[in-house]
């Protein structure tokens, strides 16, 4: 924001209050509430208003004050945002960043534990990111407010109190790259966001049992980094997909198809993907745990790819 | 009418130094401090609320109120009173409407009203005249199968070219999909309107949208999206990125009587009052939402507000809000529900400050937006409101809402026969006894402005001048195949480049099935 003077940020309370999860905190005192600007609660709407603000000359950070908040803004992301620049003959152009918390949190309940990647994956004109560490959050977010396409960042409701030293100095991550996590020899996992963890976790445990599994943290939702992941098929021949959405039509499912039409020679096994199940995220503790996936499964997967 | 309030010239700045605090400015990590003083945050806080967006001073300070009549609940302090009374849902009388010329072209006693050269009015004669043709010659060509799709502006002509007429080529223009006109003035074409309708390589959009989905950056005029009323908060975004850039224009935008039922007409409105955005709201009243008519639409005087109905359309109970809270259409059709059984009950439902709003040009008032309804087929009385209503936005950073009545004469589109839920009667006696251009044509003549002469010479020039845009469209080459991939991005993908050479094969390996007009690129 300091180095582009058309970068703003609107959203329900990211102004003074500093955002839901703190990520415009001090903004709105340091860049005025116009730049940094509270709106009233009409997701669809205020999606709108960042669109044609775009349209103008405006590069908005549009933030749902959770993801799931954005099916209401389906409308204007879907028929607007992903549209326009086509429909215009390229005229008119929407470099927006729809950004926000979304993901299985802490007993948020099914509403607000949704998994907008899931439903956001088909529209054509968008771009998707996952950002999972403060490193790549941070580059990510730079690379995105630079793009001249409308980008989703997805963050994820549990990592905002990662701590990381990050340089101080202008970065960017490119948005259409897979981050190699954990180089290995055996097994390709394929995750995002927070299954990061969980994988990084189960690793660790592999590594103890001999494994030597290669992690890549795929980041790019849309579209995916096939010559990264391709690279590691080729060298391991079996694939494990850990994911946080729903086992039907999510960012797996997506990826299991893409990888088994341009990769099939090289697998060994068929894919894994351990996603979610197809449940409204329950409120109850255990239950909620139950419903994504731990390190234990990853483990065991692994297990029954490498026989 | 005049212009309200006095004009506002206080600059605004977004840095803390600029402003004078009765206590010093802390810098931004004092603020989260425990230690400073409540009452002192609560100074600052409500000055930094509205330190870079300022405008009239909100109604909270009541004058010679006594303090134990007053309560002061947050949103500002109110007189209370021990007498309940509700508020009516509709007024003693509909709100008025403005209007100078009459329906003989004659002006209207005692009428004030902005002074139209007879550059500009012969200028907004011909544009109406032309927009006339243009939509009447296309709408054959549809019929004739040379286009695959066409919608009239059919009586609303005076709207089109009007507000136009009072704009500037800065102001950003959001249509919906009925205002050709207003490119038209800005000076698109003829044939720019035959290339997008024909779909041909030169056309601005590359032949991706349907027929009328103009869009022309050079002309401040943001390319039509088939969807009803998501402009409308574009617009406001466009006018608040004009505010951030302190530019001497505003945003205006166009929508019917039925997009304003849409949850964005309601949030728009709503925002752009919060934001003291500079955008003008015009809502084109024409009585259809393809076949159903404003009484069915809404239960308010108008847009501007409205009247009561006599139709069987069923009557709900409950005052409700586009607000996007999801519970409270879940009330309406609970109530429905209640009214089909005739159940002596009915729906509740509850929701926070989001606002609920009665009417149009009366929902202005509702949402804090000043408004105005005018006659939409007067093209001066439209002229001077648009006139004025700019002045305000601008530079009193204020959203201004125009209800322009008017009737829809053509049929909702090509795909529609309005005579099925319409009287041809009604539809021939607007077309014929209440048409605008011919309103209009009487006041320019009766000012030595125009003849009949000049009548038949202009429609037939411009009426071979469309029929050559039309011929020449229709030759013109289409956009290559490969016009399908790019744009999607700001580069293609490596998924898009993928699926650009399987088309680009198929189409090789099995030519007679793909249009052959369409170029193919090696």
């Amino acid at each position: 924001m300091e180095r582009d003077p058309t970068v703003c940020v609107m959203g329900e309370d990211v102004g003074h209050y500093g955002g839901s999860y703190k990520v415009t905190k001090g903004m709105a005192e340091k860049f005025g509430d116009l730049r940094v600007l509270d709106t009233p609660i009409a997701e669809n709407s205020f999606t709108g208003m960042g669109i044609g603000a775009a349209m103008s000359g405006l590069r908005p950070i549009i933030e749902g004050m959770n993801m799931g908040f954005l099916l209401l803004a389906f409308n204007q992301i879907s028929n607007n945002c992903g549209m326009l620049h086509y429909t215009s003959g390229g005229q008119f152009k929407i470099p927006v960043v729809i950004r926000g918390p979304g993901g299985v949190g802490r007993q948020l309940g099914a509403e607000h534990s949704q998994r907008l990647e899931s439903y956001f994956q088909s529209i054509p004109g968008i771009q998707m990111v996952a950002c999972s560490t403060p490193y790549n959050a941070k580059g990510l977010m730079k690379a995105a407010i630079r793009s001249e396409n409308p980008v989703i960042l997805f963050e994820h409701v549990l990592l905002y109190n990662l701590k990381e030293r990050i340089p101080d100095e202008e970065y960017i991550c490119s948005l259409e790259e897979a981050e190699m996590v954990r180089p290995g020899e055996h097994v390709t996992i394929l995750t995002y966001s927070r299954m990061r963890y969980h994988v990084m976790q189960a690793a660790k445990t592999l590594v103890n049992k001999g494994y030597d599994p290669e992690v890549i943290d795929i980041r790019s939702l849309k579209p995916f980094d096939l010559h990264t992941i391709g690279n590691s098929v080729r060298k391991t021949h079996r694939v494990l997909i850990v994911e946080e959405c729903m086992r039907t039509g999510g960012i797996g499912a997506s990826l299991t198809a893409a990888i088994t039409e341009n990769f099939h020679d090289y697998l060994d096994a068929p894919i894994i993907c351990l996603s979610s199940q197809d449940v409204p995220t329950p409120y109850a503790g255990t239950l909620e745990e139950w419903t994504v996936v731990q390190p234990a499964q990853i483990v065991t997967a692994v297990e029954k790819l490498c026989q | 009418m005049g212009l309200l309030g006095v004009i506002n010239l206080i600059p605004w700045s977004s840095s803390l130094s600029h402003r004078e605090f009765s206590v010093t400015a802390p810098n931004a990590q004092t603020l989260g401090d425990s230690d400073t003083d409540l009452s002192i945050r609560a100074t600052l806080f409500s000055s930094f609320r509205f330190m870079s967006t300022k405008a009239e001073k909100q109604l909270d300070s009541l004058p010679n109120a006594d303090d134990n009549k007053v309560l002061d609940f947050p949103g500002g302090k109110v007189r209370f009173t021990p007498e309940m009374k509700f508020i009516s849902e509709s007024p003693e009388e509909r709100a008025h409407c403005y209007r100078i010329l009459d329906e003989e072209g004659q002006l209207i006693m005692g009428s004030n009203f902005v002074q139209v050269s007879e550059e500009l009015a012969v200028k907004m004669y011909r544009d109406m005249v032309t927009l006339q043709t243009m939509d009447t010659i296309f709408y054959e060509a549809q019929r004739q199968g040379r286009i695959s799709f066409y919608l009239t502006t059919i009586g609303e002509e005076a709207i089109n070219i009007a507000t136009a007429a009072a704009l500037t080529i800065d102001d950003h223009v959001f249509p919906q999909y009925r205002e050709p006109g207003v490119l038209l003035w800005r000076g698109f074409t003829l044939q720019e309107f035959a290339n997008q309708c024909f779909g041909n390589r030169a056309d601005y959009g590359k032949g991706r949208q349907m027929p009328i989905h103009y869009g022309s950056n050079k002309h401040n005029y943001f390319t039509v999206s088939s969807t009803i009323a998501t402009q409308i908060p574009h617009a406001v975004g466009a006018a608040y990125s004009l505010k951030m850039d302190r530019k001497k224009a505003c945003a205006v935008t166009y929508f019917g009587d039925g997009g304003t039922s849409e949850g964005d007409f309601h949030a728009a409105l709503n925002f752009a009052a919060v934001m003291e955005a500079p955008v003008i709201f015009v809502c084109r009243n024409n009585g259809w939402a393809i076949s159903t008519p404003t009484s069915d639409q809404f239960r308010s005087d108008g847009v501007v507000v409205r009247g009561r109905a006599l139709h069987w359309s069923f009557e709900v109970n409950i005052a409700t809000a586009s607000d996007g809270s999801t519970q409270i259409p879940h009330a309406v059709g609970a109530a429905y529900s209640l009214k089909m059984d005739r159940k002596k009950a009915c729906a509740v439902t509850y929701f926070g400050d989001g606002g609920t709003s009665d009417g149009v040009v009366v929902r202005g008032r509702a949402y804090g937006v000043r408004s105005i309804r005018v006659d939409g087929n007067d093209p001066l009385a439209i002229y001077g409101v648009v006139h004025a209503a700019r002045e305000m936005s601008i530079s009193e950073n204020r959203p201004i809402l125009i209800e322009a009545l008017t009737y829809r004469v053509g049929h909702h589109s090509t795909s529609d026969d309005s005579t099925k839920y319409r009287l041809a009667d009604e539809i021939e006696w607007w077309k014929m006894a209440r048409d605008p251009v011919t309103r209009f044509r009487k006041w320019i003549e009766s000012n030595g402005w125009w003849s009949s002469e000049a009548e038949s010479q202009f429609r037939s020039s411009v009426r071979i001048q469309l029929l050559h845009a039309i011929q020449v469209a229709e030759k013109a080459e289409k956009p290559p195949a490969t016009e399908m991939f790019t744009d999607v991005y700001d580069v293609p993908p490596s998924n898009l480049q993928e699926q650009e050479k399987l088309l680009k094969e198929t189409i090789k390996r099995h030519p007679q099935d793909y249009p052959s007009d369409v170029p193919v690129p090696a």
